[in-house]
């Protein structure tokens, strides 16, 4: 996927004046989150859960090279076969020569953010093989082209209207020429549509939610069932998945599972959660017949052992995001590439680069709700202030950043100059303000000024200069409404 | 996470207020406010000359080493108190959770930021949960609403304290927002590096400030309060917006913020 992430401003401008997308991010706001307090309310060990899930997760990463290791010698034991795939284009190749070597035709996915990070569907596109998204979000944004805006609901930015219009254009020549108004009938036009599809594929390629290393399964949660599909039809298997996904037991898996949907949409559990193990074997009723897991790396090892390690502890449930109040006003296409929200503030400066992504992790006030709900408690703030520091040490920073800070740090290591400075400052705004008690306009602050009053100090000098005048004039501060009435 | 301390048998008395630069260059009368609460709680009041500011302006834009050394400098100045108080969670968080981990290659300053970080509290906190108050002799006719500003609400766990002295406060009726926890959009030089994402979560505050019918928005937070009351004041609201510890110490007579004294 090509990235805009470095046109940050320009996306947040488009986002900002788009009705439909402000429609939809209005009703993501209160759903979500309502959902997943309700859920974490029900669950007393909730907490506690979270904190297990933190440990398994930084356990896997300790020890990730033997857990990968574990998991490729279980794939290989029961008949399927690990490919590593250190950076996109090798992941990439190797799905296109698996589809290849099969004569494949068509590809049915389930919903995976890692295809999406190797830009897997304009590869095999190019290549004449057609992927279907069989995930409804999914197929409705491959249906006009569009990039995901969410983790776990990629259409989200659209509204109901979006859809039928979509729907109308796209599935006409098929026959269905009605334009629906009711959400169920949108659902039931999409089954149709895609149920010959999953019969056609020649593969199917799912992402994965866990990797269990002690039996080689991936793991793979879902509330439509349409992995299940594209997993179970076709001839061959093909998951792919990021290193950090893997985790040692299913005792591990299902604690992670306990805080992923309630996390997520606030479920107990997601509708589907299926664990592939290997390929049909003698005696299955159903299953592929060739089983591939493709492992991509894209710079994932680079992290551990340093101050970002934690981002890798993900398990991609989007609570961040439906928790934060940037992504609540601009949605997620605006983030520019793959992954939006606070956690694409963190890991898209790693996976393509802070020169390009590098206003990602400024666009923050630090609210600390995304850490405060996040089920494996990842710092996402502080992770966010790493990545400007490395943009400051490395002078990425914008230059007026730089001298305004430089100009200010200069003079906060100086109390006396300071004191003399704000002495004047405030002064001079207390006489200006005086009339109004506020600025509708003010040199050097355009960026407040164009949406808000800038409130003028209070008369009478700063803080410190009343307090050094000889104490406090508590004649002057010493008055509230109740000595007014006593 | 919210870690509140257990009162104490012998509070701490000898106190150091932290004024904040915002404090001090715009709202004075919450220092003033400050000031009064903790001397008519029992404690003498110092104000360190040599305080300026916490150092966030740098730290959130990744200067690392102008934060060590602004943080040096507060230390220093903040040395040999009982506690230091500070009238803002957000800077109350930075010094209390953000200092020890900038000296984590410094043991020797470490020990002190973390001895320093370990007796700094925010001032609503410091009132209710170390001294043990639980009701101060306060008057304000109106309706409220209040605002949990982030750091306090999450790096410190600033939530039922000022409510529980706002609710024992005469003539003050409190009443929620729907999403009084969700950022306001200040975010330090956020709202001025990003004025259009955070102009569309402050106008969102407001609609939900407004919805509740209150007449006087209230928060712990100067630049929160100053962002909010910039855009109610644009909208040409009449809600008031105080700060927590002016309506607290009964010192709510002198104009609003963003609004003109009237000549006395």
């Amino acid at each position: 996927m090509q990235s805009t992430a470095h046109d940050f401003k320009g996306n947040v401008g488009a986002a900002l004046a788009d009705p439909n997308l402000q429609d939809s991010l209005a009703k993501l706001k209160t759903g979500f989150s309502e959902r997943r307090r309700q859920a974490a309310e029900r669950l007393p060990e909730f907490e506690a859960l979270r904190d297990r899930a933190r440990d398994i997760k930084n356990h896997a990463l300790a020890n990730l090279d033997f857990y990968l290791e574990e998991f490729e010698r279980k794939v290989t034991a029961l008949g399927g076969q690990v490919h590593w795939a250190p950076t996109a284009e090798d992941a990439r190749r190797i799905i296109a020569d698996l589809c290849r070597g099969v004569g494949a035709r068509t590809i049915a996915k389930s919903k995976s953010m890692v295809a999406e990070e190797i830009g897997l569907n304009e590869h095999l596109e190019a290549l004449g093989i057609a992927p279907i998204e069989t995930d409804l979000g999914e197929y409705i944004i491959q249906l006009r082209r569009e990039p995901p805006s969410h983790i776990i609901a990629p259409a989200v930015h659209l509204t109901k209207d979006q859809v039928a219009d979509t729907f109308l254009e796209h599935h006409s020549r098929l026959g269905f020429t009605r334009r629906l108004t009711e959400r169920n009938d949108l659902v039931a036009e999409a089954r149709q549509v895609l149920r010959q599809k999953f019969l056609d594929a020649d593969v199917g390629l799912t992402g994965a939610n866990f990797l269990v290393a002690e039996t080689g399964s991936s793991m793979l949660v879902t509330n439509e069932g349409n992995a299940d599909l594209s997993n179970t039809l076709p001839r061959m298997h093909i998951v792919l998945a990021s290193i950090e996904k893997v985790i040692p037991t299913l005792e591990d898996a299902a604690v992670l599972l306990r805080v992923l949907a309630r996390s997520a949409t606030g479920q107990e559990s997601s509708a589907y959660t299926t664990l592939n193990t290997g390929p049909r074997r003698p005696g299955d009723l159903d299953g592929p017949e060739r089983y591939h897991v493709v492992l991509l790396d894209n710079g994932r090892s680079s992290v551990l052992g340093t101050e970002m390690q934690d981002m890798l502890r993900c398990i991609r449930c989007g609570a961040c995001m439906n928790h934060c109040p940037v992504y609540g006003a601009i949605g997620g296409h605006a983030y520019g590439w793959v992954y939006p929200g606070p956690i694409g503030a963190v890991l898209t400066p790693q996976l393509i680069g802070v020169e390009e992504a590098g206003d990602l992790p400024n666009a923050s006030t630090f609210c600390g709700r995304c850490e405060s709900v996040c089920p494996v408690r990842i710092p996402l703030p502080r992770l966010m202030r790493h990545w400007r520091e490395r943009e400051f040490e490395r002078h990425l920073t914008p230059r007026a950043v730089r001298q305004g800070l430089a100009l200010w740090a200069y003079l906060a290591r100086r109390p006396r100059l300071y004191r003399a400075v704000t002495g004047i400052a405030n002064r001079a705004l207390a006489l200006l303000g005086r009339s109004d008690g506020r600025f509708g306009t003010l040199p050097l602050a355009g960026g407040w000024t164009r949406y808000r009053d800038f409130p003028a100090p209070q008369p009478g000098g700063t803080f410190h200069a009343q307090w050094k005048r000889g104490r406090w004039n508590r004649g002057r501060w010493n008055r509230g409404q109740g000595s007014r009435k006593r | 996470m919210s870690n509140p301390v257990p009162p104490q048998s012998s509070p701490p008395r000898h106190v150091a207020l932290f004024v904040t630069c915002l404090v001090d260059l715009f709202r004075p009368s919450i220092g003033f406010a400050a000031v009064k609460l903790l001397e008519e709680a029992g404690c003498t009041v110092d104000v360190p000359a040599a305080q300026v500011c916490c150092g966030q302006p740098a730290y959130n834009s990744g200067d690392r080493a102008t934060t060590r050394r602004i943080a040096r400098q507060v230390v220093d100045a903040f040395e040999g108190y009982d506690a230091v108080v500070v009238p803002s969670g957000s800077c109350g968080g930075m010094l209390s959770h953000h200092y020890p981990g900038l000296f984590d290659d410094e043991p020797a300053l470490k020990v002190r930021a973390e001895r320093f970080a370990a007796r700094t509290f925010e001032l609503i906190t410091f009132l209710v949960d170390v001294l043990g108050i639980s009701r101060l002799p306060a008057h304000y006719q109106g309706i409220v609403t209040y605002h949990d500003s982030c750091s306090g609400l999450r790096e410190l766990g600033v939530k039922h304290q000022p409510r529980r002295l706002l609710a024992a406060v005469d003539g003050l009726t409190l009443r929620e927002m729907s999403t009084p926890e969700v950022c306001c959009g200040f975010g330090g030089t956020f709202c001025v590096k990003y004025p259009e994402i955070s102009n569309a979560m402050v106008a969102e505050k407001a609609a939900d400030i407004a919805a509740t019918g209150a007449d006087t928005l209230l928060a712990g937070d100067l630049g929160c309060l100053m962002n909010m009351a910039g855009k109610l004041k644009r909208q040409g609201s009449p809600i008031r917006v105080r700060h927590v510890a002016e309506v607290l110490a009964d010192m709510s007579r002198n104009a609003a913020i963003g609004e003109p004294e009237d000549g006395r």
